[in-house]
């Protein structure tokens, strides 16, 4: 297939099957850079099966992720992390017996320039690069507001901050592409509120393209442009927030059910 | 070869291969529930066999009443072992539980080692298991045809619990996902107990037809068929109990053929269980009967 | 004054002190003592290289008697003359280069840790394929191949016969140098971004992996890293007993390993020394319990097995009731030692 000029990302057909199940049905999505894309559905709908289909954590059973016009499907999580994909996850995975700081740090190691044996020596190559990381570590802490509590131990964070360091932590990687996995999970509507206008801030001041999956459809609304919607696997509708609150499919299948609570 | 021989080795195979089963498993169950690899397994061999012994020799019991004796036994050291290695580490990380389970295998032959001694104790074979058989010229021990019949039987048995009985079926819910079975209301440590009380039963069987095999027993002899029948488990698709057997059988047959085949390779046997563990866990790590794994990002 | 500056004065004038106190003990002390300090060396030598794949990285490694026989082995051939191998080798002679190369004692062990590396670097692959329970019976598994081959290759091993009267090289100086050279490679590397890393990789793979590490490379490099340095000390193990054979290191030392470093605080350097130095005297003190007693008219037999019962029994205490063992993941540092002096002072 031609490259389709300048799309950012483009999922193309993506199909996961466990065994007999298909989990995720033709999904495709194109994003050309800046977007701020939701993903809705149910719960088991298959969101987060897209998301470890991009990230390399699945490889799809069939389908492809390109990539700036690069075929990156099936690469390994790390490789497509350095190639400016991070994301966030749905149960917070932190390094929680290592420091807020560290657990920065480690996002810059995979640029790192110095050998494995300037650090051994204590050369200066390395122990400027190690300061600079310090530095850009901090500085992001102090971007997400957690300077502070830079000496702690990431698990012993409030909720809310261990959900901003996840934040912070893929930001390290200095990604293009942001996967957000249920980034308001657990939150209580004012920290959702300055959530929502965190993820603005970061988009515009990181230059970011922003796609998230989220239960809480308020926060999507307000806050994503375009919508896509999935259900048992399929994409049924996408549009703008008022086409989706709007679409009967999306009614029936998810905003007609009960809302439980996220989980 | 002759056909004769090679019927003699394919029987010690099949023989050898169902006390792998037997011991593998208990390494499958308590894998399918725990995700833990209960090293001191192998040793509940060890712990039957002594108890068989002493059964006959100072106690005087006829066969019939020490063996099954010392399998009951032997279960219910089981269920101790997961209760005092294993149960207070249920939300510990991972590698403290495996180090439990490595503590716990050391006590075990250590003890016997202090209370019993080093020297190996010669296990009385009953004639019924010791006599010798003649079938179209092949010599065969009747242990020999008995085990894999024992093994049968013992395996439809665990079987018909497993999928027929209540107790069964909360196993294999809480071997699917043992979080949600627990919300469930289902008292999960006596599944557990219970699936201990099976699996180390079934390897103290497997103890007291390994001693009666080779009818030297000292503390460490579980060592060795334990990490054999692990590998079985592995190679059959760990979790899954028919696997686990099939296994057992695989790697006996293989192991007894090899030497059969290739005197000279004799000397590694013991490295070749390790070589096909590592050619399994590389090519095909869900083993044959596995399932693969689901996606828990 | 910086805190550098004065953090490396410190580590000078100790291990001035430290060595000091080795050459007082070389001049005037008893072989037993020799031989305990000597032990206690090479067991931190071990612990802290073990206990980078173990406690840093957070996977379980059971084989690295496979690594210091590996290094025993190659050390001991290396430095045994020609005349001495073919005496030695009654079944099989060894074959050709290794039957007429002899080298000095330090070549030997430069060698015992690369061919330990080299069989790590080819172990991996398989090895961290799995985690959790299947990488820990993997390498247990490669430590018995390990024995099975030094038992049939009889034409690089000698076989059952093991390799006798190798000169006791290993004095002291060597096995201390050694042990402190390895805490100071080990721990620049723990502290280092790799280091991070690898801490990365045992709080949370998935999430290491998400931020750009790659898993595979860096649990490789920690195993390379270990394996050299229990290559090296399995030389020094050689010229310290003087005679190795297939039987020597067993899976019983890696339990030993095992033990130092859960007792010491997994994930802590100062508590893999801590935990040796107490292995390696406390040891020898327990022996007490194996040997015959004579309590007044009273007499008790040896019980051989005793030690390994304690051991076991603590083992799981520890891990049971105080997971964190002796020193958690702290380091020791001299901040910290000099505020705990001068709280006391106050």
């Amino acid at each position: 297939m031609a490259t389709l000029g300048s799309a950012l990302f483009e999922a193309r057909n993506l199909t996961m099957k466990f065994g007999g199940l298909v989990a995720v049905n033709n999904f495709s999505l194109r994003l050309e850079g800046g977007e701020l894309m939701g993903l809705i559905g149910p719960n088991g709908a298959g969101k987060t099966t897209i998301f470890n289909m991009i990230t390399g954590n699945l490889v799809p059973t069939s389908g492809n992720v390109i990539w700036q016009g690069e075929d990156i499907t099936g690469l390994p999580p790390h490789k497509i992390t350095a190639k400016g994909i991070a994301r966030t996850f749905q149960n917070i995975r932190l390094f929680a017996d290592m420091t807020v700081l560290e657990n920065v740090m480690v996002s810059f190691h995979y640029k790192i320039k110095a050998s494995f044996w300037h650090a051994m020596l204590g050369l200066n190559k390395y122990r400027r690069e190690e300061e600079r990381i310090r530095e850009r570590s901090i500085n992001l802490l102090r971007e997400v507001g957690l300077a502070h509590l830079a000496g702690e131990k990431a698990g012993a964070l409030a909720y809310g901050q261990q959900r901003r360091l996840e934040i912070a932590r893929a930001l390290a990687t200095s990604p293009k592409l942001l996967l957000l996995d249920e980034p308001a999970a657990g939150m209580n509507p004012q920290e959702t509120m300055e959530l929502a206008d965190f993820v603005r801030k970061i988009r515009d001041s990181f230059n970011l393209t922003i796609f998230l999956i989220e239960h809480d459809m308020k926060f999507v609304m307000g806050l994503c442009e375009w919508i896509k919607v999935l259900d048992y696997g399929n994409t049924i509708a996408e549009g703008t927030p008022e086409e989706i609150q709007n679409n009967p499919e999306v009614i029936k299948a998810y905003l007609g059910e009960p809302k439980y609570a996220t989980g | 070869m002759t056909t004769k021989i090679f019927l003699q080795q394919l029987s010690n195979g099949i023989s050898l291969g169902s006390l792998y089963g037997l011991v593998a498993i208990g390494y499958t169950m308590v894998y399918g529930i725990l995700r833990l690899i209960n090293f001191a397994h192998g040793d509940l061999l060890m712990v039957a066999a002594y108890t068989a012994i002493y059964g006959i020799t100072l106690f005087s019991l006829p066969w019939y009443v020490s063996f099954p004796l010392a399998i009951i036994i032997t279960g219910i050291i089981g269920i101790l072992l997961d209760k005092c290695a294993y149960k207070p580490l249920r939300d510990a990380p991972r590698i403290s539980l495996l180090i439990s389970a490595i503590g716990a295998s050391f006590l075990l032959e250590n003890l016997a080692l202090v209370i019993i001694g080093g020297v190996p104790k010669a296990f009385p074979r009953p004639e019924v298991f010791a006599k010798v058989i003649e079938i179209g010229g092949i010599r065969i021990q009747m242990l020999t045809i008995y085990t894999p019949i024992i093994t049968l039987i013992l395996l439809f048995g665990l079987l018909y619990i497993v999928f027929h009985t209540k107790v069964g079926k909360a196993m294999r819910a809480a071997s699917v996902d043992f979080e949600t079975t627990r919300l469930m209301g289902i008292d999960l440590d006596r599944i557990i107990a219970f699936t201990f009380l099976l699996g180390s039963s079934l390897a103290a069987a497997g103890g007291v037809m390994w001693a009666m095999k080779y009818p030297q027993v000292n503390p460490f002899m579980g060592v060795i068929p334990g990490l054999k029948a692990f590998i079985a488990a592995v190679l059959g698709g760990i979790g899954n109990i028919v696997g686990a057997v099939l296994g057992g059988f695989l790697l006996g047959l293989g192991e007894i053929l090899l030497v059969a085949f290739m005197p000279e390779m004799a000397q590694y046997r013991d490295a070749f269980a390790f070589a096909i563990l590592i050619l399994v866990l590389l090519f095909r790590p869900t083993g044959i009967m596995g399932e693969p794994l689901v996606d828990k990002t | 004054m910086t805190k550098t500056r004065r953090n490396l004065i410190l580590n000078c004038a100790s291990l001035v002190v430290l060595f000091g106190i080795l050459w007082l003990f070389q001049e005037y002390g008893t072989e037993y003592q020799i031989r305990i300090l000597n032990n206690i060396a090479v067991f931190i030598t071990l612990a802290v290289s073990y206990n980078l794949v173990n406690g840093i990285c957070g996977q379980l490694h059971l084989g690295p008697n496979a690594f210091i026989t590996i290094g025993a082995y190659t050390s001991a051939l290396l430095t045994m003359s020609p005349t001495e191998k073919q005496m030695s080798f009654i079944i099989k002679p060894l074959i050709w280069p290794l039957s007429v190369i002899q080298v000095p004692f330090w070549i030997s062990l430069i060698m015992a840790g690369t061919v330990a590396t080299v069989f790590a670097f080819f172990i991996s692959f398989p090895v961290f394929r799995v985690r959790g329970d299947y990488l820990a019976i993997v390498t247990l598994g490669f430590g018995e191949v390990v024995r099975v081959l030094c038992n049939a290759l009889q034409s690089v091993t000698n076989g059952p016969l093991g390799l006798k009267g190798l000169k006791p090289y290993t004095n002291l100086w060597w096995s201390w140098s050694i042990a402190i050279f390895t805490i100071i490679v080990i721990q620049r590397l723990i502290n280092s971004s790799w280091g991070r890393a690898m801490k990365a990789i045992r709080e949370n793979e998935i999430a290491a992996q998400a931020m750009g590490v790659d898993p595979f490379k860096h649990l490789m490099m920690a195993f390379l890293i270990s394996a050299f340095f229990s290559g090296v000390a399995g030389g020094l193990l050689a010229h310290l007993i003087t005679t190795i054979s297939p039987t020597l290191f067993t899976f019983f030392l890696t339990f030993n390993l095992l033990i130092i470093i859960v007792v010491g605080g997994l994930g802590s350097t100062t508590g893999a020394v801590i935990g040796a130095t107490l292995f390696a005297w406390g040891g020898e003190a327990l022996r007490v319990v194996e040997s015959p007693m004579d309590i007044g008219p009273i007499h008790i037999p040896g019980i051989p097995g005793m030690r390994m019962v304690l051991f076991s029994v603590i083992l799981m205490v520890v891990i049971i009731f105080a997971r964190r063992g002796i020193t958690g993941r702290n380091e020791f540092s001299w901040d910290w030692l000099l505020g705990k002096l001068s709280f006391g002072s106050r």
